[in-house]
């Protein structure tokens, strides 16, 4: 798919799909408390998804255990381009506190594209909708990139 | 018609919406019944008791933490309870109380939470927003005496990093009040609403003598009529002080338990009751002094490496039971721990559960145990016969003797 059509089809409302790669429950907590009514992210359009064939960004939380590896690897690509990937919490960007851990595969990089990464152990539900608007100004400049090309 | 020929496996998991964290159900079902259960754990395996033992004792505390995120405050007790019980620690009454209070407060939070959750599975999304709503004032609690929303690092061995501060008390006796208001129309909309009965009343029935045989902990086992806490059974921290507290259970409010996840949800809602009473009891009778007894980590690690012997913590966390088992052999760190956590004694009851019940009725059984993959993702293994490993207790009892013996030969040799 060439950029300009990726840009038309994703300016819209961004719906996540969320999948947890072997996280503690706190990121996924915290994610869940953004869509409730003191944070209530979905006034910007960002709403949680039950498949990932609806969705357009994939939020990771947790350290990518060995055993969900082949599982996340699925989920991303049953995603339909195009997508951005957001990595929620330190655990998915570092391994974080489980450095020296046998059942770990490695930060979430490792196996998928990663667009933005949210940092935090866990992060706040207003760093994760600050995550949410990186990965818009992502497609953002990236629009503007493709209009000087042009 | 032979039987095998009705019947046909149903897969749901390990990433599906209808479970927040990754476990895998295998079904064996009869047009819309449920025949049997086998289950797949394991996805957030992480290996914590292996890295615990490369970290000294007190980054073990902020590992810990992190074995699940809702209960983070559980796991770090039970573990700095069962250090000090090794090592023969006497934490100072102050930082009893304070603790008393955010394991509480977590409770509570935990509660509300799994009250949403419960609701949003039976597709009752309104009430899943207003408890996630009203839920927010005790994060707020929480994060201005700890500082975090999640993994407040509050406890450390021999007592807490940080103090109530005279301010806070009008802060706490505030939400306090916030709660008690709520709670009869909480109550009301949870127990007299007609949807949530229907959803909930003889779903997912666990026999008070199942419960018995299947060591069902926490909310569970008290919703089949088994009077188990370990608040009461085993009192730790301020809990030997609140002589009123009894175990919970549906026949406070008349009800004869049945075990099912109607009465779970009654267990729950009285125990947020409990929580913010126990929380204000705490505020009331707060003994003045110390907090801690060594507040120097260095100094600490020190005096805990001429320990040598073991410990063990309990402690009731939100879901039951948990148990923490170290063994400290002269280290910097614990030489090993063993983590028991609720969720892996209430999964055993799953299978009992889902037998007979229909499939539109498996999140909201799911759901009712207050399940924490993250906490019992360390070993489950289930027995009937769907192609799993399966033990006798006989079995386990040997194999558990025989781990402790070359632990202890290990031990000795290092």
């Amino acid at each position: 798919m060439n950029t300009a059509k990726m840009l038309k089809k994703m300016s819209r409302s961004l719906w996540a799909f969320h999948i947890n790669a072997g996280s503690c429950n706190a990121c996924d907590i915290e994610i869940l408390a953004t869509l409730t009514p003191r944070y209530d992210a979905e006034r910007f359009g960002i709403k949680l998804v039950g498949t990932p064939r609806h969705a357009d960004i994939l939020l990771v939380t947790g350290t990518l255990t060995e055993k969900i590896r082949e599982n996340v690897l699925r989920v991303y690509h049953q995603v339909p381009d195009p997508k951005l990937v957001v990595v929620v919490g330190g655990c998915g960007s570092t391994k974080g506190v489980f450095q020296e851990s046998y059942a770990m595969a490695g930060p979430v990089d490792t196996c998928i594209p990663v667009d933005v990464y949210i940092p935090g152990c866990p992060p706040r539900p207003e760093a994760i909708i600050y995550g949410v608007v990186k990965a818009w100004l992502k497609i953002e400049s990236l629009e503007k990139d493709n209009a000087a090309a042009s | 018609m032979s039987k095998s020929t009705s019947t046909f496996p149903l897969s749901i998991g390990p990433t599906h919406p209808a479970f927040k964290e990754p476990v895998k159900f295998s079904f064996e079902v009869d047009g819309e019944k449920i025949v049997r259960t086998d289950m797949d754990f394991g996805y957030t395996h992480r290996g914590i008791e292996h890295v615990a033992r490369e970290r000294n004792f007190i980054q073990v505390i902020y590992l810990l933490e992190r074995i699940c995120g809702i209960c983070s405050v559980s796991h770090p007790m039970a573990y700095c309870l069962a250090v000090e019980n090794a090592a023969g620690i006497e934490v100072p009454p102050r930082a009893k109380y304070v603790r008393t209070i955010i394991g509480e407060l977590e409770r509570l939070h935990s509660h509300l939470l799994w009250t949403g959750v419960a609701a949003h599975e039976i597709g009752f999304d309104t009430l899943f927003l207003h408890t996630w709503d009203i839920r927010e004032k005790v994060m707020d609690c929480l994060e201005l005496l700890t500082g975090n929303r999640v993994n407040y690092a509050m406890l450390t061995i021999g007592g807490v990093r940080r103090d109530i501060a005279p301010e806070h008390y009008g802060i706490l006796e505030e939400t306090l009040d916030y709660y008690r208001e709520l709670y009869n129309r909480t109550r009301e909309i949870l127990l007299e609403d007609l949807t949530v009965q229907m959803r909930c009343r003889d779903i997912g029935v666990l026999t008070y003598e199942d419960a018995v045989a299947l060591c069902a902990v926490g909310p569970t086992a008290r919703a089949s009529g088994l009077p188990k806490d370990v608040r009461i059974d085993y009192p730790c921290n301020a809990y030997p002080d609140i002589e009123w507290l009894r175990p919970a259970s549906p026949r406070d409010i008349g009800k004869e338990p049945r075990g099912d996840v109607f009465d779970r949800m009654i267990v729950r809602v009285l125990e947020m009751k409990q929580s913010v009473e126990i929380v204000g009891f705490c505020l009331d009778n707060m003994p003045d002094g110390e907090i801690v007894v060594e507040s120097k980590a260095i100094k600490l690690i020190n005096q805990l490496k001429k320990v040598k012997g073991d410990g063990l913590g309990r402690y009731e966390a939100p879901r039951g039971e948990v148990a923490h088992f170290d063994i400290l052999d002269e280290r910097e760190g614990p030489a090993q721990i063993k983590v028991k956590a609720p969720t892996y004694s209430n999964a055993a009851a799953w299978a009992v559960m889902f037998n007979g019940a229909e499939i539109a009725d498996i999140p909201i059984i799911a759901a009712s145990i207050d399940p924490c993959i993250a906490c019992a993702d360390r070993m489950t293994v289930i027995k009937n016969g769907c192609g799993g490993l399966s033990f006798t207790a006989e079995e386990l009892h040997r194999l558990s003797v025989e781990k402790q013996k070359r632990i202890k030969a290990t031990c000795g040799n290092s």
